[in-house]
């Protein structure tokens, strides 16, 4: 073997080993975090309870195909009369009908009633079983319920998650006007988001550009100021928050003590609560990278520019300002990201109207148990984040993520 | 010459408020663990450590702060061992992927807490792991992942690799090299990161919410249940407790730094 030969053997062996170090945490990362994340988009596109508990009416519907204003023939009777017997043997009966609700408010109550019907009965003609059973089944619309659900993979969720739906008739439509809540919701916390942002940028710059500009004996003391709150408890400052904010809190105490106010001011449970608390919270993540990346920038540059006659305000536009943007950039994204996805804070300091799209997803698992639909939602908000993930390497590069 | 003057004095004026409007909610709200009263009032009328004992006998806040600093400890440690092997691994200097390995193992700081609990749960459930213990240490070591990786590779990036080199012809094994010449020069970043990475998890509560039973309160679960029923003042001394556990955190690890550079 010649001398490259064996460096290449060797440095085969270590790049080897370097992938083996890393393995055990890469399968780790893979189990707890990737597999998750894909379990959502799954369940954002897959839901198989109608065509799993009802196959032989899926089969049915399908060899008829049949406009969807009419109703279908005796056969498609016969076969969901096979499928909601065997449904109810195995207790499926629930589910179904609980899927069925969340594409059409009702339909639980009307599939329940009419499966204890149809187990009373051994044999067909079905049609008139399920007609005195329940009206709806002499309407079109139910049927095309059950045809927009009979395919195991599907876009309604996503549908939903975007205030349309699809009809009876297959075509997709806007939900109705009370019922479109998702969009105007995306969009709150996109404004939340750019509000807490901008408010961080405003109130950050400045505190940086001064901590930068004092001896470093003076600014390490004063860093300090900046750093408890960062390195105290979520929790704890949104407790702060309410305490402060509160009807008989301390800015209501203090203003009413001084007399300016006689009646207490509402701060809590509304928008502005929610922002000044987030903005509170997200703070340090603007200032640290800014006053780091405002250490390293020599003072000769703005000094050049003043000696060469520009202004002091040509001088920090044009010259200071630009040299701070990769510390602007890191932190203005990082909060916008981190808002964008905030729970704990607008569900303890918010009202019913200040909730973000996160709370909407955890609302759909919990209360409403739709969870395709917070799948679709969370799935939005994850594509999001991704994209202004990738859009920070590019800019900042993921290594500078760091939280000093 | 005035005007610029000016523009410092409003300078320190403007950075001075904003210094204030961080650091005054925290220290306004701490003097009220310390009230007497059953109600967040000011001014405190009266003091007394009554919350304190509230918090330290009542055996549903003892079973909080004892889950807590379970799943923070072993979340810790699995981010912690994983993390530096993985660090060091990514150290090598030509390994292709690296980028997009990164990437990874960075991503869980940026992805909502409320996203990874949704998909830990649809996907625990199927393991038969939701609703105890395990699910939770396993998402709380995920997100103290990336710290841990920041902060050793960060460390790394300055250890000077001709030390392995010279360790290693003189005949030591690799792993010989590594925990004795590798592992004390990289000691600090990895204990910052185990800090940064304990902290995560001992105040996480997004998913602790999703993934915990009945039986997994934890510290920051039992005041969030507080805080939404009704507002005891043993919330008040849990976050004392809190802030004076981490900002103690913080002081170590500073010391840590200049000691370290000290010795240098």
């Amino acid at each position: 073997m010649n001398l490259d030969q064996r460096m290449h053997k060797a440095e085969n062996s270590s790049r080897w080993r370097a992938y083996a170090m890393i393995a055990p945490l890469l399968l780790f990362v893979m189990l707890s975090f990737v597999a998750p994340l894909g379990m959502i988009l799954l369940n954002s596109i897959y839901d198989p309870v109608v065509p799993d508990g009802l196959p032989h009416t899926v089969a049915e519907l399908q060899a008829w195909a049949g406009p969807r204003d009419q109703l279908p023939p005796e056969p498609v009777y016969a076969a969901l009369a096979y499928d909601m017997k065997k449904a109810a043997q195995e207790q499926q009966t629930g589910s179904i009908a609980n899927r069925l609700n969340i594409e059409k408010p009702g339909l639980r109550a009307v599939f329940m009633k009419t499966s204890r019907v149809v187990a009373r009965q051994d044999n067909g003609p079905w049609t008139p079983v399920f007609e005195t059973a329940d009206p709806a089944w002499s309407q079109p619309e139910i049927w095309g319920t059950i045809r927009n659900l009979s395919s195991p993979v599907h876009s309604l969720f996503f549908l939903s998650a975007l205030d349309l739906h699809r009809q009876p008739d297959g075509t997709i439509a806007q939900q109705p006007k009370d019922q479109r809540i998702y969009i105007s919701i995306y969009l709150r916390t996109l404004a939340v988001a750019l509000a807490v942002t901008f408010l961080c940028i405003v109130l950050g710059f400045p505190l940086a550009y001064m901590l930068a500009h004092l001896r470093d004996k003076t600014a390490n003391l004063l860093l300090i100021f900046v750093l408890i709150p960062f390195w105290t408890s979520l929790l704890v400052r949104t407790t702060a928050w309410t305490v402060v904010l509160q009807e008989q809190g301390l800015i209501n105490s203090l203003l009413q003590m001084s007399g300016l106010i006689a009646e207490p001011l509402t701060l809590v449970f509304n928008r502005v609560g929610v922002i000044i608390a987030m903005t509170h919270i997200l703070l340090p993540f603007v200032i640290l990278p800014v006053y780091s990346v405002m250490q390293q920038i020599p003072t000769t540059y703005v000094q050049a520019a003043r000696s060469l006659g520009a202004s002091s305000l040509v001088a920090f536009f044009r010259v200071y300002l630009p040299q701070c943007m990769p510390g602007l950039n890191a932190g203005g994204l990082l909060v916008f990201v981190f808002a964008l996805g905030y729970y704990i804070t607008p569900s303890l300091i918010g009202g019913s109207a200040d909730q973000l799209i996160a709370y909407f997803v955890s609302y759909n698992i919990g209360t409403s148990m739709n969870w395709g639909l917070a799948s679709a939602l969370a799935t939005i908000l994850l594509a999001a984040v991704l994209l202004l993930y990738t859009v920070y390497d590019h800019l900042v590069g993921h290594n500078r993520l760091t939280i000093r | 010459m005035k005007t610029s003057a000016l523009y410092t004095t409003l300078l320190y004026l403007f950075g001075g408020s904003v210094l204030l409007f961080l650091i005054a909610p925290i220290l306004l709200v701490l003097p009220l663990a310390f009230s007497n009263a059953a109600y967040f009032h000011f001014p405190i009328e009266t003091y007394s450590l009554r919350w304190f004992r509230d918090l330290f006998s009542n055996p549903v806040w003892l079973h909080a702060i004892y889950n807590s600093l379970l799943i923070a400890t072993l979340a810790t440690l699995i981010a912690t061992l994983l993390g530096t092997m993985a660090a060091v691994g990514l150290n090598h200097y030509n390994l292709p992927g690296k980028r997009f390995i990164m990437a990874v193992l960075i991503a869980p700081i940026i992805v909502p807490y409320v996203i990874l609990a949704v998909g830990a749960y649809f996907f625990f459930s199927k393991l038969g792991i939701a609703n105890n213990l395990l699910g939770i240490v396993l998402v709380h070591a995920v997100i103290g992942i990336p710290f841990v990786v920041l902060t050793v590779t960060a460390t790394l990036s300055v250890f000077d690799m001709k030390l392995i080199h010279a360790a290693r012809s003189l005949g030591a094994s690799p792993w010989t090299a590594f925990w004795h010449v590798m592992l004390p020069a990289v000691w600090p970043g990895v204990a910052s990161g185990a800090v940064f990475a304990f902290a995560t998890s001992f105040d996480e509560v997004v998913i602790v919410l999703f993934l915990g039973g009945p039986e997994q309160t934890t510290l920051p679960r039992q005041m969030w249940t507080g805080l939404r029923e009704h507002l005891s003042p043993t919330i008040l001394s849990a976050a004392f407790v809190l802030i004076v556990v981490v900002t103690s955190m913080l002081l170590l690890l500073t010391l840590r730094r200049h000691r370290s550079i000290i010795n240098r």
